[in-house]
């Protein structure tokens, strides 16, 4: 798998850590409801198909990237700075390797 | 259905083998059972079976998307063993075993359930000290455990690098003697045969494309071969569970899916006795009937439907088994293939009643499906037949994550990629 | 000059003698020889026996899809088994022993298996073997007797137990264009992809690059085929663009492209060159991939069609064209396509007779009579062979009338002389890449082959790969294949010219001959084509299922020659087109890969040695170092004759009544800067990080999410803006990227920048009632007074010239230092804390003192931190601030965390005077035989000087609640049973007034 990193280019998927589902909204710290709590630390939408989720460039710039991929084939559709507003990268067909 | 024996074979042999029926029916579905199970898988069939042999409930389905054990019964290394450290996990596992033990004859049929041992390495004091700390708790619920030092060791493994140079030396192990491998496929055939047997019918080919509601109650379901009622549904499909529950609108559960590549070698005259276990990484081996080293290691580590892994991993793994065993290095690698693990929160199960009216549930199996089939299926029908948990399965309830009365093996947390 | 080496030359040197050994026989072979060639030059066609029946075995192919002619390959105590005969070049001083035979290759008594026959068909093994079910053998004890006996005949080769003393190596490779396969359409695509100007990777599994045509016969714009792609490869090698991969079996096709090889460097010699590695692992990085695999010739299955002797018509057109050895005298074809035809000719050509040729069909085409009539021996049409004749070599076949419209046989069997059958069922083209890269192939009726799939990532097929089976379709795809794979730039050249082009035509439909006996569908499993019916009748039909239950496809060579026909014969038995049973999708690898390859570097070197500044010193002291995960730490500074609790207690002694140091430096250690740093700490702590001092630092708690304690350690505030962040050796890692997920992902608007220090500081503690005298002898530029270093204060020093940290901190009870230098300097530092403390008595102590210190004064570490347990389990509540939420403070009410049977942290005192065992467990009342009713562990043990008693930290049910109360440990693993006394987890000194005296 190769994951583009938007300040570091392409890169082989070993030099990441996968920092798990990007689709939960942590609570606000001083909510105190406990449910909404539950459902963030717990609760996993584990979407079969294209699926939002956080990586860690651990060997690399260390900058945390949400990507959309699919957990069907693999393919990545989407890559941004988990931070967001920096740049965001939608990886060519090409020097991604995956057929377009 | 004939008995399977050495005199049936025989008799069989004489005839040219062409006596022989189907080890299990291909039937065509019926509009309504007693009780649908989804998956055919070890713990859908087991279900099944216990469901007829236990609870003298046969009308019942199993309905499975591909072919008959397609899924992790047949995607495993075998590993069956029941050396947890929390109470709760060992009584699961060791009512597990209890079943292995008598499995074959149970369902006359030979699973090959080979209780050769399995022996994990410490590396360090605190490693063993964590090992013996998991062994005294087994045999305070009643299993069995032995601590091990290096020269015992090396005596049953010929091979292992016990030397004090080694990057990880080995200080001591925990065996439990009774755990061993069993032949994967046949547990899943043997069931299905022993189900079917008893009645049940097993849909193959029949993927459930939806739900049969009447208000909040699920009284059926929708499948690619047609629609189905039953009293009573039953999920137990592991890896999938995530897609099968979105089709009764539960788009939530404490549940990531992940790939655990697996591996095994060309085969090779004998050279491992039991199962062993690596602590200075993660690594499992042993040595099938064939002959072959089976293998594995660590999820790839990310969310995944593909039963696919990538290199990383395979590099990884390979080198934590030369680490153990360096004379290996010019052993080859034959196959690996990938096994999609339902990875819980807590990295324990769950077999309840519910989430819905008219469901049962049961996934969260992260490593430890294989050994559980017996048990899974064995409560969970019972869980099924009674509308209430056994006492046994009582703690792995779904809520428990909620409520924070965790089942926490491993102590990692809500990181399922670490359980 | 050796009988079986026919008059054309091939494409071995036979000026060069090669001589080596096979079971202990001394034999000679020519440069250029494989195994296989070198044994059937000597006549020498039994090579091995079967898995299951122990049947004599020969050479089936010339390549990588050999099922039985396995060997293993002996290097002094090194052992490398199940090789196949047809890719292991000989070399000089090659030793080779045959494998699964006993006592000898040509008295197998394994044999007598086959005596049993039809009882111990597919699968019988399901059905017996159970036992009784009661007496000495139920259970599992009777299987495991037979299993005994079963795993001693099963396995092929040994394996050995000493390590390898090869090396390998791994190499990353990035490409636009990796071509796998060196055929006409292979050599092609390089041409074309390189002469666009792409970076071209070109693979090729064997040792010569040109596949078919250094044995088709064809021209190739009017050269020899080999002649062709010699200069080819001439022309290649020669481009800066091109990178020529010999040996290189492209073995994986993962995700986005990435593509793994084994190049096999030095196994075809005696002895790796200066620098070579035995094996090359490839991790490949392709923009496009050409997959030019070819295809592999599929056998008939026919009774005795095992028997060594017999041979695929293509392997043995190779064994003659390509290496110059005919593998009989009097050869006999077996076919149901035109293919086999060529074969003979080359045979034919080469010195050998033809006697016959027998094929299913009714019509041949032209070019074939012409064939057959010009090589001589009957042309016997509707014919089939229905058996081989002979011990351990074919010595004839019999031959029967065969009717292809109901593939009935027909008249009588008869016996045409023969020495050898070669055969040819069709081919199948090599799909398993494109396969593993992600779609399933479909059957293509009129090929009677599996094509390859639409491509699920970038790679473009070309040649017989896509089914196109000539050499004049394979040249021009690989050329439209090349340019297309270069983003279309370079220029089309013209598509070579085939001249004398072999014949080929579709195969009738035809795998299995209907005739009694044994008939052989996967030669190394021994499944027959009877199995594979059983397992109809059985009702294991899925394709998974097939294989499972007969283990079809499931040998090292993983079905190259058998998948298709055993599928073909399933779904005969089934009444329907192979289309609807499908195929096992192909998984990693394609041909097995030595596993020292996949480890490469790593091989002997698993992991990193992290090593502390002063670790030499340590050594040079007599410490004895402990692994401690990827660092090294001393254990105790032993002295002679000393034991290892004797070590710890001198050392602990003489911390609490003179002083200690202790190497510090695994601490994790993290920069913790910005205007917002205060803040965050204050998210991540569970306790008050704003309102500390700068100069002063402050004993924190992290938990996770869950509200369960993840990891302890002081900060120190250095500036108002600027901490430095402690954590344990075991969690350095962790908190670090807990702390920069929350600072990148959810708390964005933070201005915090945090830097692993780890390695950047040299940590040294001084501990014990001197500690301060002794710092004081050695720190210039601050005092370090009560005054001016209270208890969690900090101060700037030097120490021998070096800048210094020190923080007043304790981790042992005694007043103590923690010096933090830079790295470099840490030895430096060291020597002089320990030249400054020699006047008093102060000595190193190890991780058992400090250990033992610890748990005299009830600090928790990672045992007690154990993911599972709650700030509140280890009476850590104080340290839950009220103010401010934290991560986990929402979490820590749910009553799983707060309910009363909870583990909790308490101390132990053993009450025989006998050392206590971490991981033994705690019970109320003790049951040697049979132990139960746990009510908790203990975590941590040691002999305490300070008390004069065996202790330990517990977590125990209720906690608390037990001080002053009796129990027992009860650790049946290492029979150590006996009284303790529950008390508070604080041993020493409660109050702490050494700490802060």
């Amino acid at each position: 798998m190769l994951i583009t990193c938007p300040y570091c280019g392409p890169r082989d998927v070993s030099e990441f850590s996968y920092q798990g589902d990007g689709n939960r909204t942590r609570p606000d710290p001083a909510s105190t409801d406990q449910a909404a709590w539950n459902a963030y630390v717990y609760d996993r939408i584990n979407t079969a198909g294209d699926h939002k989720e956080i990586w860690q460039h651990s060997g690399g710039c260390r900058s945390h990237l949400a990507v959309t991929r699919s957990t069907l084939t693999h393919k990545i559709s989407h890559v941004a700075f988990a931070r967001g507003g920096l740049a965001s990268v939608r990886p060519a067909g090409r020097d991604h390797g995956d057929h377009a | 259905m004939a008995e399977y024996s050495a005199f049936s074979i025989l008799k069989n042999a004489i005839s040219g083998n062409r006596d022989w029926k189907p080890a299990w029916r291909k039937p065509d579905p019926k509009p309504s059972y007693d009780v649908v199970v989804i998956g055919g898988g070890g713990h859908g069939l087991s279900t099944a079976y216990y469901l007829a042999k236990e609870h003298g409930i046969t009308n019942v389905a199993v309905v499975e998307k591909g072919y008959l054990g397609s899924g992790n019964v047949g995607r495993n290394t075998t590993i069956v063993r029941s050396n947890y450290l929390l109470p709760e996990n060992i009584r699961f596992y060791e009512h597990s075993m209890k079943l292995w033990e008598n499995l074959s004859h149970d369902l006359n049929y030979n699973v090959m359930f080979s209780q050769r041992g399995i022996l994990n390495l410490a590396h360090t004091p605190g490693q063993f000290d964590d090992y013996a700390r998991r062994g005294n708790a087994m045999r305070h619920e009643g299993g069995d455990a032995e601590l091990l030092y290096p020269d015992q060791i090396a005596r049953l493994y010929p091979g292992l690098d016990v030397s004090p140079k080694a990057r990880f030396p080995v200080v001591g192990g925990l065996l439990q003697p009774r755990a061993g491998t069993a032949r994967h496929d046949a547990v899943a055939w043997g069931y299905a045969r022993g189900a079917d047997r008893r009645g049940v019918d097993i849909l193959e080919n029949c993927e459930v494309i939806g739900f049969l509601r009447e208000g909040d109650r699920i009284v059926g379901v929708q499948t690619t071969r047609g629609d189905i009622r039953a009293r009573k549904v039953a999920v137990a499909a592991a890896g999938s569970t995530g897609r099968v529950l979105k089709l009764a609108g539960i788009d939530n559960l404490p549940i990531e899916s992940h790939v655990l590549q697996a591996f095994v070698s060309e085969s090779l005259k004998p050279i491992l006795p039991g199962v062993i276990t690596w602590g200075g990484g993660h690594l499992y081996v042993s040595q099938s009937d064939k002959g072959g080293l089976v293998f594995g290691g660590d999820l790839d580590g990310y969310n995944t439907y593909a039963q696919r892994g990538n290199l990383p991993l395979v590099e990884e793994v390979m080198s934590e088994l030369l680490a153990m065993f360096p004379g290996f290095a010019k052993v080859r690698l034959l196959r690996s293939w990938g096994g999609v693990m339902d990875m819980s929160m807590d990295g324990s199960p769950i077999i309840t009643t519910g989430p819905l009216p008219g469901m049962y549930l049961n996934c969260g199996w992260c490593y430890g499906g294989f050994k559980a089939t017996p048990a899974s299926g064995w409560l969970f029908a019972w869980t099924i037949a009674k509308n209430a948990p056994h006492e046994i399965n009582a703690p792995f309830t779904l809520d428990r994550f909620h409520r924070g009365i965790l089942i926490d093996e491993k102590g990692q947390g809500a990181t399922p990629k670490l359980h | 000059m050796s009988p079986r080496r026919g008059n054309t030359a091939g494409r071995v040197d036979r000026t060069r003698t090669i001589r080596f050994s096979f079971d202990g026989k001394s034999l000679t072979g020519h440069a250029g020889d494989t195994l296989a060639s070198a044994l059937l030059a000597n006549g020498i066609s039994l090579v091995a026996r079967s898995f299951k029946y122990h049947r004599p075995r020969g050479v089936l192919t010339a390549g990588i899809d050999e099922p039985s002619a396995l060997v293993t390959v002996l290097k002094g105590e090194e052992r490398e088994p199940n090789v196949p005969a047809t890719m292991l070049e000989i070399y000089d001083g090659l030793v080779v022993v045959s494998q699964n035979r006993f006592p000898s290759l040509a008295v197998d008594v394994g044999a007598v298996n086959g005596l049993a026959g039809k009882a111990i068909s597919a699968g019988f093994y399901y059905k017996t073997f159970m036992g009784p079910v009661i007496g000495p053998l139920k259970g599992t004890r009777f299987w495991m007797v037979c299993e005994h006996f079963i795993r001693r005949a099963a396995g092929l080769g040994s394996a050995g137990t000493a390590p390898d003393s090869s090396r390998y190596e791994r190499m990353y490779a990035f490409c636009d264009v990796l071509v796998v396969g060196s055929g006409p359409a292979g050599l092609m695509a390089a041409k074309a992809a390189s002469e666009g100007g792409a970076r071209v990777i070109l693979a090729e599994l064997d040792s010569r690059f040109g596949g078919s045509a250094n044995w088709s016969g064809e021209t190739i714009d009017s050269l020899p085929a080999a002649d062709w792609a010699a200069d080819t490869v001439r022309d290649l090698s020669g481009r800066e663009n091109v990178r020529l991969l010999p040996r290189t079996t492209v073995w994986g096709y993962y995700d986005s492209n990435g593509l793994a090889a084994l190049e096999r460097v030095t196994d075809h010699k005696e002895k790796p060159g200066k620098g070579e590695p035995r094996h090359r692992h490839w991790s490949i990085r392709a923009g496009t991939v050409v997959l030019a695999t070819g295809a592999f010739e599929r056998p008939l299955v026919f009774p005795g069609n095992d028997r060594p002797g017999v041979m695929l018509a293509s392997a043995a057109q190779r064994y003659a064209a390509e290496f110059g050895v005919l593998p009989g005298e009097k050869i006999a074809v077996f076919a149901n396509n035109d293919g086999a035809y060529a074969a003979a000719k080359t045979l034919r050509d080469s010195g050998a007779a033809i006697t016959a040729i027998v094929d299913v069909r009714a019509d041949i085409s032209a070019e074939a009579r012409a064939i057959a009539s010009a090589v001589g021996g009957h042309l016997l049409l509707r014919h089939a062979v229905v058996a081989t004749e002979g011990g351990k070599h074919v010595s004839g076949i019999k031959v029967q009338g065969f009717d292809l419209a109901s593939r009935r046989l027909t008249g009588e069997a008869r016996h045409l002389d023969a020495d050898c059958l070669i055969v040819s069922g069709g081919w199948s083209p090599v799909i398993h890449l494109a396969s593993q890269a992600g779609a399933a192939p479909k059957w293509d009726e009129t090929l009677q082959a599996f094509l390859p799939p639409e491509p699920a990532q970038n790679w473009i097929g070309a040649g017989s790969f896509n089914g196109r089976f000539t050499t004049a379709e394979a040249l021009a795809e690989g050329l439209s294949a090349g340019l297309r794979a270069a983003g279309g730039n370079g220029h089309p050249e013209a598509v070579p010219e085939v001249e004398h082009a072999a014949p080929f035509s579709e195969p009738a439909p035809v795998f299995e001959i209907p005739a009694k006996g044994k008939a052989f569908v996967d030669l190394q499993h021994d499944v027959t084509a009877e199995d594979v019916r059983l397992a109809h009748r059985e009702g294991f039909i899925s394709v998974e299922h097939l294989k499972r239950y007969t283990t079809l496809g499931m040998a090292t060579d993983q079905g190259k020659t058998s998948n298709v026909p055993g599928l073909a014969i399933m779904a005969d038995a089934l009444g329907k087109p192979v289309a609807e049973v499908g195929t096992t999708r192909f998984r990693p690898p394609f041909a097995s890969v030595s596993i020292g390859a996949l480890a490469a570097e790593r091989y002997g070197d698993i992991k990193p040695e992290r090593l502390t500044p002063m670790h030499d010193w340590h050594v040079a002291q007599g410490a004895k170092m402990y692994a401690a995960g990827l660092w090294y730490r001393p254990q105790i500074y032993g002295k002679p004759g000393e034991t290892v609790e004797q070590a710890y207690v001198r050392e602990t002694k003489t911390v609490r009544e003179i002083a200690g140091i202790v190497d510090v430096s695994t601490l994790g250690k993290i920069a913790v800067q910005g205007p917002d740093a205060a803040t965050l700490l204050d998210r991540v702590y569970t306790n008050m990080f704003s309102t500390l001092a700068v100069n002063k630092a402050r004993y924190g708690l992290m938990l996770r999410e869950e509200g369960i304690a993840f990891d302890d350690g002081t900060t120190w505030r250095l500036g108002e803006h600027d901490f430095l962040m402690t954590t344990t050796t075991a969690n350095a890692g962790k908190v670090m990227q807990h702390l920069e997920y929350y600072l990148d992902v959810v708390w964005p608007d933070l201005k915090v920048h945090v830097t692993s220090v780890t390695d950047q500081w040299a940590g040294a503690a001084i501990a014990g009632p001197k500690a301060r005298e002794i710092l004081a002898t050695c720190v210039t530029g601050t005092a370090v007074d009560n005054a001016t270093l209270p208890f969690m204060g900090i101060v700037s020093g030097e120490i021998a010239g070096v800048p210094v940290k020190i923080c007043r901190l304790s981790f042992s009870g005694e007043m103590a230092f923690e010096v933090y230098c830079g790295a470099g300097h840490g030895t430096h530092v060291w020597e002089a804390l320990v030249e400054a403390g020699k006047p008093f008595g102060m000595v190193p102590y190890g991780l058992e003192a400090l250990g033992t210190l610890r748990i005299e004064k009830g600090h928790v570490t990672g045992a007690e931190i154990d993911g599972r347990t709650t700030a509140s389990d280890l009476h850590l509540d104080w340290m839950l601030s009220k103010k401010k939420p934290f991560i986990g403070s929402n979490m820590l009410g749910r009553e799983g965390l707060v309910a009363g049977d909870r583990l909790r942290l308490v101390g132990l005192i053993s009450l025989d005077n006998r050392p206590l065992n971490g991981g033994a467990h705690i019970v109320e009342q003790v049951d040697e035989a049979n132990p139960r009713h746990s009510i908790g562990h203990i975590t941590a043990v040691c002999y305490s000087p300070a008390l004069g008693k065996y202790i330990g930290l517990a977590l125990v049910k209720g906690g608390k609640s037990r001080h002053g109360t009796r129990a027992f440990i009860s650790d049946p693993l290492r029979k150590r049973f006996g009284p303790v006394e529950i008390v508070s987890h604080h041993f020493f000194d409660p109050e702490g007034s050494r700490m802060h005296g």
